[in-house]
């Protein structure tokens, strides 16, 4: 395995800014997840890393080697796709074999046979070696996909939304495996996802991008904890963060909604946009912010309240036991610390403390 | 009263194959059922029976009170809603909502009475004149709805209509199909592999596994009570920890072989009696987490062998040891690798390799190891 580095990546496709000067590292052994929503730069960005798409500017290191230009079979990456495409003629093992028996790479038949066993073992689809994929379900094709990869034991891995076409069950447990296959391999992988869940659970280090740009490259944990741009706030958070307008007056971040929801806050006097995570605002009978509920909706361990404060809508997450009906008042409150600030343009300002 | 009833319907192929089995249910009107359970569970086969896209090989389908089973989709009063957005680009929202009653022979008069009433109750009458380019994706949305609406049909059918969505898409998009519901009413059955999706949308879940109904019930019964293993491993996010072990005592309720060394002490009602050999099923909210030092009062002690921060919440999962029984497991979903997942505050515990935990008062489902049924 390889440490990655990108600097300067950059992609037009016609009036498209794709990728607009990405900066991207991942260390040797190290899980980046990359977060974006449709169109971010996501995709264009592995398929650089892959050779499938020329950039145009910007640099590509692989173990300190420049691959920029290097062709795509010289770069010794590996692709898993949201789409797994198996050879249907061919067996599981065969499918597994497959990318190893080119004969340019010039693999000894026994060592193919005990590399396919290998990553056969890891992925837990011994039984199914000898059955063809049209016998396998999703998530076992899946496995079968990822397979394909290991088994070529390349300096990384590069990985597009490889949970996405799964049942919602079946992503949840191949997640949990995908993450100890990972840390056991040591596999220097890129994982590319929409999914915020996904993104904080698998991830070292995660990169925020949208419209071709990277607004955040931190761990999991403070990227959650300070998103660096209202953009981050939303994309990454389960129910998304929610915003309302605000002002900075006299020491104090003050809602636009309801005047009596106001925290201390040093930025600089003027109109901004306050984001709450849906956890981080709670019912409290003597909470300074005014609420209607509109609707209710049961996760099991959680519940999501969707209320509307003034005429901003904003969801909470609460649990089982708070008595809240559609159509019914309650108040809210807020911990100073849990209020994130942004300026105008979305950057963030401050944390009101 | 029933308004939709399914009564025995089957469906069988050439091939011999059983994608539907003898599926009763009955829909009171103004419901919202929701049909979840895996792929190739015939929760689709079973809605496009009822829309009538594919022939019943038995069984009988009624909707307001008229057989149904064999009369043309045209003629069946159902609306279903493959995917949002796919509205004509040329048209104007009125053109667009137009469209299906016009296809129904209605007249002039009539359609624009129909059509300001329908964009009133979803609050796009402003839009009336706009083209779909120009709407924002939420405004979209609703015009997609209205346009299903308009016709009034006796039952709205959905077949995973925000599969294809991306998450926050599909985020805002149940929202407004909620909304909606709440606001108008209108009798639907929606299919769905999201266990989330389904439980924040249904007034009624049927959960399904090889053309079977495994559980009828409201969210709230499905998620605290599944019925069977099946139900207990496929609601939740993650679904419930699924251990062996065996009754030791019924009251006060303890089990061995789930905790290594330790029986498992809870508080929850049931009708298991000792001797038993049960699958104990526990949610990560099910368990309280405490430094290790807190002995005694039904905590025990377990290490730590995964933590995922998930933002909101972490997950911590603590191993249960070796039982030492070498008792076999009833079925594929019981965890072989004993692990316990446990919701707890961002970051809490952070470090530590063992902690003590215990059930909350009242939480656990046990489940006959050998019928797989919640006892």
């Amino acid at each position: 395995m390889a440490a990655l580095a990108i600097t300067g990546l950059t992609r037009r496709f016609g009036a498209v800014q794709a990728l607009a000067g990405i900066d991207l590292r991942a260390g040797d052994g190290e899980l980046v997840a990359v977060l974006g929503p449709t169109g971010a730069g996501k995709t264009t960005t592995l398929r650089a890393i892959a050779g499938l798409d020329r950039p145009d500017a910007g640099a590509i290191h692989l173990g300190g080697e420049d691959i920029t230009h290097h062709d795509p079979a010289r770069r010794d990456v590996a692709m898993v796709f949201q789409n797994f495409s198996l050879y249907p003629h061919l067996t599981v093992g065969e499918n597994l074999a497959f990318p190893l028996r080119a004969p340019w790479r010039r693999i000894a038949d026994d060592q193919i046979a005990a590399r396919v066993e290998r990553a056969a073992r890891i992925l837990h689809i011994e039984p199914m070696l000898t059955r063809k994929p049209t016998m396998l379900s999703g998530g076992q094709m899946q496995r079968v996909a990822i397979g394909r990869a290991i088994v070529r034991e390349p300096r990384l891995f590069l990985m597009d939304e490889p949970l996405t076409n799964l049942d919602a069950k079946l992503r949840e447990e191949l997640r949990v495996e995908l993450k100890s296959i990972q840390r056991e391999l040591k596999a220097t992988t890129i994982y590319v996802t929409h999914d915020p869940i996904e993104a904080m659970a698998l991830a070292d280090r995660l990169v925020v991008l949208d419209h071709g740009r990277v607004l955040q490259d931190d761990t999991p944990d403070r990227v959650y904890a300070s998103p660096a741009h209202r953009r981050v706030g939303e994309l990454l958070g389960a129910p998304p963060m929610n915003f309302l307008a605000a002002r900075v007056e006299g020491g104090q971040v003050r809602l636009l909604a309801d005047a009596a929801a106001a925290w201390p806050c040093a930025a600089p006097a003027g109109e901004v946009v306050v984001g709450l995570r849906p956890e981080d605002l709670r019912v409290a009978s003597d909470g300074a912010i005014s609420a209607r509920c509109e609707i209710v909706e049961f996760f099991g361990a959680d519940v999501v309240v969707g209320l509307r404060i003034g005429d901003e809508r904003v969801r909470i997450v609460v649990d089982e036991r708070a008595d809240l009906r559609p159509g019914t008042p309650c108040r809210l409150t807020a911990k100073a610390a849990a209020v994130h600030v942004f300026a105008m343009d979305g950057r963030r300002i401050a944390s009101a403390s | 009263m029933s308004y939709l009833a399914l009564e025995q319907v089957t469906k069988r192929y050439a091939n011999g194959f059983q994608a539907v089995k003898r599926f009763d249910l009955s829909v009171r009107q103004g419901a919202f059922v929701v049909f979840l359970g895996p792929s190739g569970c015939g929760k689709t086969t079973t809605l496009r029976m009822i829309a009538g896209l594919e022939e019943v090989s038995g069984g009988a389908i009624s909707l307001a009170g008229r057989r149904i089973e064999t009369l043309r989709p045209a003629d069946r009063d159902i609306a279903f809603v493959f995917q949002f957005f796919a509205l004509y680009p040329h048209l104007t929202v009125r053109e667009n909502m137009e469209f299906p009653l016009r296809a129904q022979g209605m007249r002039g008069a009539e359609i624009a009475t129909r059509v300001d009433e329908t964009a009133r109750m979803l609050g796009i009458a402003p839009l009336l004149t706009r083209k779909p380019g120009t709407l924002s994706g939420g405004d979209a949305q609703r015009v997609s709805l209205a346009r299903a609406m308009v016709r009034r049909p006796k039952a709205f059918l959905m077949d995973e209509p925000l599969g294809q969505c991306d998450l926050h898409l599909r985020e805002s998009l149940r929202d407004e199909i909620k909304r909606l519901h709440v606001g108008i009413g209108a009798t639907t059955v929606y299919v769905t592999h999201d266990q989330a999706e389904a439980l924040s949308l249904a007034d009624v879940v049927v959960l399904m596994k090889d053309g079977d109904i495994q559980q009828v019930a409201s969210p709230q019964d499905i998620y605290h009570r599944p019925a069977n293993l099946f139900a207990a491993h496929f609601i939740g996010s993650p679904g419930m920890a699924l251990i062996d072990g065996t009754v030791t005592s019924a009251s006060p309720l303890r089990i061995d072989g789930v905790i290594a060394g330790a029986p498992l002490a809870l508080t929850t009602p049931t009708t298991a009696v000792a001797g038993q050999d049960v699958v104990v099923g526990l949610r990560p909210e099910d368990i309280e987490i405490a430094p290790e030092v807190a002995s005694g009062d039904r905590f025990a002690v377990g290490s730590v062998s995964l933590r995922e921060h998930l933002g909101a919440f972490d997950l911590i999962d603590i191993d249960l040891g070796s039982s030492g029984a070498a008792a076999p497991t009833g079925t594929a979903l019981v965890d072989a690798r004993r692990i316990l997942k446990c919701r707890t505050a961002p970051n809490a515990f952070a470090g530590a390799t063992r902690v003590a935990f215990r059930v909350r008062d009242g939480r656990g489902v046990l489940f006959d190891r050998v019928t797989g049924k919640a006892v």
